[in-house]
């Protein structure tokens, strides 16, 4: 997507975020620190792509997403939809841009109101914004069924008297109500079964395909994000460590944690999997309120060296599209730089890939 | 594994029922299967397929009422574990046979150490002192891989991460030295960088102590990786099983085909469109007459609703519950 004709524009566009939770302490709740779940993270999504935002529990992943749409007050940093700043816009401002953002949760059990029929979850968002008549936003919601496959008949049903995949339909369709442009999609298929999960990812390509939609799509699922994603991110303890088009991400990661990360998943296939060589790395997540000294992931990093400890690698842009955080690559980068200046960027790719 | 072994449990005709307000769910049906020593049976199937409920029902861990088990037969050691009591079922439970389950918070007691619930069952079932049992689960929580164990026995819960918490799940279901261990999704909770130590660290298990693994997961990947032989269930019953690199070269149940179809990879390449099963799992109010599947089934002809398949031969320890015969590509001789 980024290397294509030039004609795609941007419609989010984030610079510097950071989110940081106060932890607090003794009776009068003074502050004695941060958890620093989002730590200065920028990125842009363009306009109908899929940006799919990858990471372990606890990395930050949601809480970015959260913080794009303004749910929480980022710390610092700027959010632009459409050319709008969200991150500092006051209170009227940001109401009227709601319509144009949106968001799926994971848990569609406990995202629905229980004591809400389905037309009403689904047309509590028109209540709100919209001065529709009380017939035509009841065509608006059995239109909304339709688009993702909810007979209409259920329409004064209850959330329980569904399957958890009818319920995150049910949730998709109060996401799409006032016709938003960018939706965040926060893990919407991890509560589902194997074989619900891809219905409901087909719907959201459907949907995408038919309405032209922005989403950002966070999940802790490397196969379905390869799925779903033209570009993904791959974030550790409040950072993005590497992003870049879907094809090379998977192809050539760059990372030795999108490497760990990707190396893990298991393959379906008993000949691949006794064959092959995984890289197993030890330990687990640093506390974000506590976070190592240099890069984020010296602690387990198998490839670490002695300024990984000290300098917290920069977030750079290697290759035309293609964004690494790590001291390695932006060594060989420079290696291959100075070896030979002239060269193209691609030329530096294949290096580094041939320097591990 | 040696195929003529004894199996060191034997299970037969299965039934468990839940008797609710709304009527009893078939949960289990008529499962049949055997565990050779030493090795490690896959068990896949989603939500509700029957895969925890039929390996609870076999220690008798499911509260009754509501459940209820019909019947069937669960050989272990010469006895019949359905019928021999709640003595001789704590006898065993623990001490002969190791359960980890999904959930490590939620299956830790949060107010002891887990010096002390390592130590019970070695006090409890081998009548350890308590220094000795103290010894024991020191080298315990060595041998999952915890670093510093002698000291962190008188650590919480709490004080332990997720994979951390799974491996000492993994300890305590150690401590007798079982025959068998049941492990019920015990990596579903956790990262992949987790879940690829945590399975690491099993293969190793395996190999020090060579005790019989039955694996629960829905997760196709982690069956391919550390499986000698798959059984695939569906709507309570048992659709397909066979060894693990004939069962995914060559599936012969609609469900398990269509199952590896969703899946999509990390590797290899990469689909435009996911495959999808469409409809919904079954809903087991009625003791099934008829093919569970049929509804989904892309095969499914007049027999399927009138008529539950038994498994049949499809290969080498191989059989799928069906009457479509994929080799012929038509429906099976009735």
């Amino acid at each position: 997507m980024p290397d294509g004709t030039g004609t795609l524009n941007p419609l989010v566009e984030v610079r510097g975020l950071k989110m940081y939770f106060p932890i607090t302490a003794g009776v009068f709740r003074k502050k004695v620190g941060d958890v620093k779940a989002v730590d200065d993270v920028s990125f842009t999504i363009y306009e109908g792509e899929t940006l799919g935002l990858v990471g372990e529990s606890g990395c930050g992943k949601s809480t970015c997403g959260r913080a794009v749409l303004r749910l929480y007050e980022p710390t610092a940093g700027s959010i632009r939809i459409a050319g709008t700043e969200i991150a500092t816009a006051g209170f009227d401002s940001l109401r009227a841009m709601r319509p144009a953002m949106q968001m799926v949760f994971q848990d569609p059990q406990a995202s629905l109101n229980p004591r809400m029929t389905v037309a009403g979850i689904i047309g509590e968002p028109l209540d709100e914004h919209t001065t529709l008549t009380r017939k035509e936003k009841l065509a608006r919601i059995y239109e909304l069924m339709d688009q993702v496959g909810l007979n209409r008949d259920f329409a004064n049903r209850y959330p329980h008297e569904f399957s958890g995949g009818q319920r995150q339909r049910i949730g998709i369709a109060r996401a799409l109500a006032l016709n938003p442009r960018f939706i965040v999609c926060d893990e919407p298929i991890a509560a589902l079964d194997v074989s619900i999960q891809a219905q409901v990812v087909n719907l959201l390509e459907e949907l995408q395909d038919r309405l032209g939609l922005t989403y950002l799509f966070i999940s802790h699922d490397l196969s379905m994000v390869r799925h779903i994603a033209d570009r993904v991110a791959v974030m550790y303890l409040g950072k993005i460590v590497e992003l870049a088009p879907r094809e090379s991400l998977y192809g050539s990661p760059q990372h030795p944690y999108t490497q760990a990360l990707l190396s893990a998943v298991p393959e379906p296939d008993p000949m691949v999997e006794a064959t092959r060589r995984r890289i197993i790395i030890g330990g687990d997540v640093p506390s974000p309120a506590n976070p190592p000294k240099g890069c984020n992931f010296c602690t387990r990093c198998p490839k670490v060296m002695d300024i990984c400890r000290e300098i917290d690698p920069e977030f750079r842009e290697i290759a035309p599209g293609r964004h690494v955080a790590c001291h390695l690559v932006t060594q060989a980068s420079q290696t291959a730089g100075q070896a030979a200046a002239s060269e193209a960027s691609g030329t530096t790719e294949i290096r580094i890939q041939q320097g591990e | 594994m040696p195929d003529g072994a004894q199996p060191v449990l034997a299970v037969e005709g299965l039934q468990t029922v839940f008797r609710t307000r709304g009527g009893a769910v078939h949960a289990v049906n008529s499962v049949s299967f055997d565990l050779k020593p030493g090795e490690l049976l896959g068990v896949v199937g989603e939500s509700g397929s029957g895969k925890s409920v039929t390996m609870m029902s076999l220690l008798g861990l499911l509260p009754s009422p509501p459940a209820q088990i019909r019947g069937g037969k669960v050989m272990f050691e010469g006895r019949d574990l359905l019928s021999s009591g709640e003595e001789h079922l704590r006898s065993v439970r623990g001490a002969k046979v190791g359960f980890i389950f999904q959930d490590p918070m939620t299956s830790l007691n949060p107010v002891f150490t887990v010096g002390f619930q390592l130590a019970e069952p070695l006090r409890k079932h081998l009548g350890m002192s308590k220094a000795a049992a103290r010894r024991r689960a020191a080298e315990l929580l060595d041998l999952v891989g915890i670093p510093d164990a002698t000291r962190r026995l008188g650590d919480y819960p709490h004080q332990f991460s997720g994979g951390m918490r799974q491996r000492v799940m993994i300890a305590i279901a150690l401590a007798c030295d079982p025959k068998v261990l049941i492990a019920d999704e015990p990596t579903t909770a956790l990262d992949v960088t987790i879940q690829a130590q945590i399975l690491e660290l099993v293969k190793d298990l395996r190999q020090k102590l060579g005790m019989a693994i039955v694996w629960i997961t829905h997760d196709l990947g982690v069956i391919a990786g550390i499986a000698d032989r798959v059984m695939v269930m569906y709507g309570g019953q048992i659709v397909e099983h066979g060894p693990v690199a004939e069962l995914f070269a060559h599936p012969r149940h609609p469900y398990t085909r269509a199952l590896l179809r969703t899946v999509p990879s990390v590797r290899g390449t990469r689909e435009p469109k996911l495959n999808v099963i469409e409809g919904q799992p079954p809903i087991l109010m009625a003791e099934p007459a008829a093919c569970p599947f049929r509804g989904r089934c892309r095969h499914a002809f007049d027999r399927c609703a009138r008529e539950n398949p038994a498994r049949y031969p499809v290969g080498p320890g191989h059989d799928a519950a069906c009457f479509w015969d994929y080799d012929k590509g038509g429906p099976r001789d009735a």
